[in-house]
């Protein structure tokens, strides 16, 4: 089967999720722009959903999405109409695009819709039980079908053994929103077929994806980094609050400050962990936990907000859920204390925290400012140098958790996780948005 | 044609260009509609004359409002700005971009055909309610119809995109573009000098050197043009009075603080042709001729020009239009800073169509405030010496590619 032929008859399983919806819309666009192509050939792309009501919404959602989209690719639009008398303006040029898209998508909520595919994209829940029930049914009916499953942290032969389906299935690991994020980890088992993983990277790559290739372990490269550099966070908040008899919520503020400020990062710990959502955190950790020897990756106080009911993640629209940090128009306003189960607001104890902390020195860059520098390296390094010859306590602080950061980027490296240490960073550069990668000579 | 008795403008008014540029601009918040600017210039100049009484009849200049504002029928917008003009004429007048100056010579005629003796000649367009993609397929009207599907996705700097393309070839690429650089580097540093302009708040500290470095990229936008080459998406309307020598006495204004039309010229071509030589406004260039003629004057007489500089390149084109350089030879005139508002003939002296904007139905008409405010000394900061042996100003008003032109001379009441 070629490229083309494959890309014929897609579904995807979980179609209406945060994930699947994504992961929808770039692949009807691209099939819809092989269709324009191929005019003799009929492509199909099935989203399967069990919400009926979610994929009433993923239908809205993609029509927005992809006047967006066309809307920026007008020059070629209007290079493919070419022939298209009846099609003159702009406007209708994007609005049959749209609706090229459009009846190439499949909407539905029966599994069988899959059994014909060639290529299925699995976004359901993260439950490898699912995930292994859904992969056995489709292959009792579909033998040529391969699957690309999203899964952040179920090992890939895990679910290649239990649904049977040696070399027939590749993690290809979007991260969030994937038709915004560049970054796709691409996690091989030993039985993966070299067909498949060829025609994995021509997909990407025709998605202006950057691929990095992670080795099969649970939680890949970004989780594997993330999962162990936040709980080295809340293990640091805690041990401030008891070494320098302060509130929780006090030092949660003052980690997430030095994690955002002094490390330059798009945003504090605690609020990455926010906007991943602590149920999803907690949840991935129990998949990781089983299949590693050496550590224990979890965390009490997780669980302590969960059962409080606090959990983070985002509304439909976007906007971020209170979890370990409460936010107004975008502003964190108050941090939760889970032995009062009560937001305490950020001004009770802000002025003191900072003055613990110290000042920043004046070398100090935003995360922002350095979006479009030229000099990056020598502003960082002259900033992160003034953090290491600094005695303040929120310097000393940062170091701790800089070189903390570099040691799991390391050990994902001797774990055999990642092949090299450029993909360590690659990853955290593009998936997280970090200003530099966590490997790095700054601290040392 | 010279008019066969005294013409007069006055009491001209401009309200804020708004697009991309100015602070107050906001794409996401709702922003005031047609009968805002309508009612703002309408409502400033019958203050000036002294009431709607004193005004006979309204002219209205738009292009597209049916289809960016949903809204035809324009005449009936005049009571509106004032109950003194019900049960009196208006009209609305079309012709693309060029829609002003012919609500300007429409004004005229009615005066010189003694239908009026007081007209407000008001223009305006608010085309901030579409993403530019869709108003691109707007503006093409001014187009025409046929030739839309092979043009491009924007299509009227594609136009002006292979006009400037055949220009780079004929008369060097690096020279033209310096000239378009400083078209743009004077469009910016006039507009800064009126607040009303759209690029009033621009702080870039060497518009030229932005300009200059930028490279055309066909693959993002046209291929011979930047978007520094190009006017802006504007929501504005300016208005004036139009008057014989008794309308003027009737609203109580001084011929001093008026400017007398000395001549005026429509021109227009065949919209469903091909420019014959792409490198010239060969339209423009026979009105103002014709206009020039019948006043009697040559380019050596003109004080200031307000040129239709939609594009960069139409303003160096402009310049050889007017003969003040020879062909080929614009771009070096506009380097040298004889554009510029201490230069030879300085033009476009509060921005242009690019520095102050182009709210296309209203561009002639507030082309016509500016000279009217150089001529009476009224432009404030943006205030020009005017030679006292060169005492007369220039409107270039064009619709389209060159298709609809009216070129006005003025020069100060006396
Ligand atoms: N959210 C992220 O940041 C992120 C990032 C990378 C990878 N992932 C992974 O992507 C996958 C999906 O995550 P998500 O965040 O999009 O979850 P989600 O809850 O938003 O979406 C899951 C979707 O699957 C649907 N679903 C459930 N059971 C189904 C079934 N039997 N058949 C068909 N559809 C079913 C649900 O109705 C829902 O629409 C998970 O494996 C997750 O680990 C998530």
């Amino acid at each position: 089967m070629t490229y083309e032929e494959r890309l014929e008859n897609v579904a995807v399983l979980g179609a209406a999720g945060k994930m699947g919806s994504g992961i929808l819309l770039l692949t009807a666009v691209h099939m819809a722009d092989l269709q324009l192509q191929n005019k003799d050939k009929t492509y199909v792309l099935y989203a399967i959903d069990v919400s009926n009501k979610a994929l009433t919404g993923l239908m809205d959602y993609l029509r927005v999405q992809v006047r967006k989209i066309a809307e920026k690719k007008i020059n070629w639009l209007r290079a493919v109409y070419e022939d298209r008398e009846d099609l003159v303006e702009n406007g209708e040029m994007i609005d049959e695009y749209i609706f090229d898209v459009m009846k190439i998508v499949r909407p539905v909520d029966v599994m069988e819709a899959a059994y014909k595919a060639n290529l299925v994209f699995e976004a359901v829940n993260e439950n490898k039980d699912l995930k292994v029930k859904l992969f056995k049914q489709i292959k009792e009916h579909n033998d040529k079908v391969w699957f690309f499953t999203n899964t952040s942290s179920v090992p890939i032969h895990y679910l290649e053994e239990n649904a049977g389906v040696k070399g027939r299935i590749i993690g290809f690991h979007f991260y969030n929103p994937p038709a915004v994020q560049k970054l796709v980890e691409l996690i091989k088992t030993e039985n993966t077929d070299p067909e498949l993983e060829k025609f994995a990277l021509e997909y990407a790559k025709n998605l202006k994806k950057i691929i990095v290739p992670s080795n099969d372990f649970a939680g890949f490269i970004g989780n594997g980094h993330f999962m162990r550099d936040a709980l080295f966070g809340i293990n640091e908040a805690l041990a401030l609050a008891k070494e320098k008899g302060i509130s929780l919520p006090q030092a949660i503020y003052m980690i997430n400050k030095v994690t955002q400020d002094y490390l330059v990062r798009p945003m504090g710990i605690f609020q990455l962990m926010d906007y991943v959502g602590i149920d999803v955190m907690q949840f991935i950790m129990n998949v990781m936990n089983p299949y590693l020897e050496d550590e224990d990756l979890h965390s009490d106080l997780l669980d302590t907000m969960m059962e409080q009911g606090v959990k983070g993640g985002q509304y439909s629209s976007g906007a971020q859920k209170d979890g370990f940090l409460k936010y107004e128009k975008g502003k964190i306003t108050a941090v939760y204390d889970p032995d009062k189960k009560e937001y305490v607001p950020v001004s009770e104890f802000a002025e003191e925290a900072d003055k613990m902390l110290g000042e920043l020195p004046e070398s100090a860059v935003s995360w922002k400012s350095t979006l479009k520098m030229k000099n990056k390296d020598e502003v960082l390094s002259k900033f992160f140098n003034d953090i290491k010859n600094s005695d303040t306590l929120g310097a000393k602080l940062a170091v701790k958790y800089a070189k903390n950061s570099k040691a799991i980027g390391e050990k994902l490296v001797s774990d055999g996780v990642a092949n090299n240490a450029d993909d360590v960073n690659t990853v955290m550069l593009t998936g997280f948005f970090h200003a530099y990668g966590p490997i790095n000579n700054y601290f040392d | 044609m010279k008019p066969k008795k005294k013409i007069y403008m006055t009491a001209g008014y401009n309200t804020v260009s708004l697009g991309t540029g100015r602070k107050e601009f906001n794409p996401k918040k709702p922003r005031p509609g047609i009968e805002h600017y309508i009612k703002e210039a309408g409502q400033a100049v019958l203050e000036k004359v002294g009431g709607a009484k004193n005004v006979d009849e309204t002219v209205i200049s738009n292009f597209m409002a049916p289809r960016y504002n949903r809204q035809a029928n324009l005449p009936g917008f005049a009571p509106m700005i004032d109950e003194g003009l019900l049960w009196k004429p208006a009209v609305s007048v079309e012709g693309a971009c060029g829609s002003g100056g012919l609500g300007l010579t429409t004004s005229i005629r009615s005066v010189l055909a003694e239908t009026a003796d007081v007209v407000m000649a008001l223009g305006f367009e608010v085309q901030n309610t579409m993403k530019a993609v869709y108003g691109a397929d707007v503006l093409a009207g001014a187009g025409w119809y046929k030739v839309r599907k092979k043009g491009h996705a924007h299509f009227f700097p594609g136009q002006f995109s292979d006009r400037a393309g055949v220009y780079y070839e004929k008369y060097g690429y690096d020279r033209t573009r310096k000239g378009m650089a400083m078209w743009y580097h004077n469009a910016i540093i006039n507009a800064r000098k009126d607040p009303t302009a759209q690029e009033y708040h621009n702080t870039n500290p060497d518009p030229f050197a932005t300009a200059y470095k930028m490279q055309p990229n066909g693959k993002v936008f046209v291929d011979h043009l930047t978007v520094l080459d190009c006017s802006k998406v504007s929501d504005a309307a300016s208005a004036l009075v139009v008057t014989s020598e008794e309308g003027l006495k009737r609203i109580g204004v001084d011929k001093k603080d008026a400017v007398e039309v000395i001549s005026f010229a429509n021109v227009i071509r065949d919209i469903t042709k091909d420019p014959t030589d792409p490198t010239e406004l060969e339209t423009i260039r026979r009105a103002v001729q014709q206009a020039m003629a019948d006043a009697g004057i040559t380019a050596k007489d003109l004080a200031t020009v307000e040129t239709h500089d939609c594009f960069s390149i139409a303003g160096i084109m402009a310049v050889e239009a007017l003969g003040l350089a020879p062909k080929g030879e614009g771009a070096d005139y506009v380097a040298e800073g004889k554009t510029a508002a201490d230069g030879e003939v300085p033009m476009n002296t509060t921005g242009g169509l690019i520095g102050w904007g182009h709210p296309v139905g209203a561009t002639g008409v507030h082309q016509a405030v500016t000279i009217w405010q150089q001529l009476t000394g009224n432009a404030g900061d943006a205030q020009i010496n005017i030679p006292a042996d060169r005492p007369y100003g220039m409107t270039i008003n064009m619709g389209g590619d060159d298709v609809t032109v009216t070129c006005i001379i003025y020069k100060r009441g006396e």
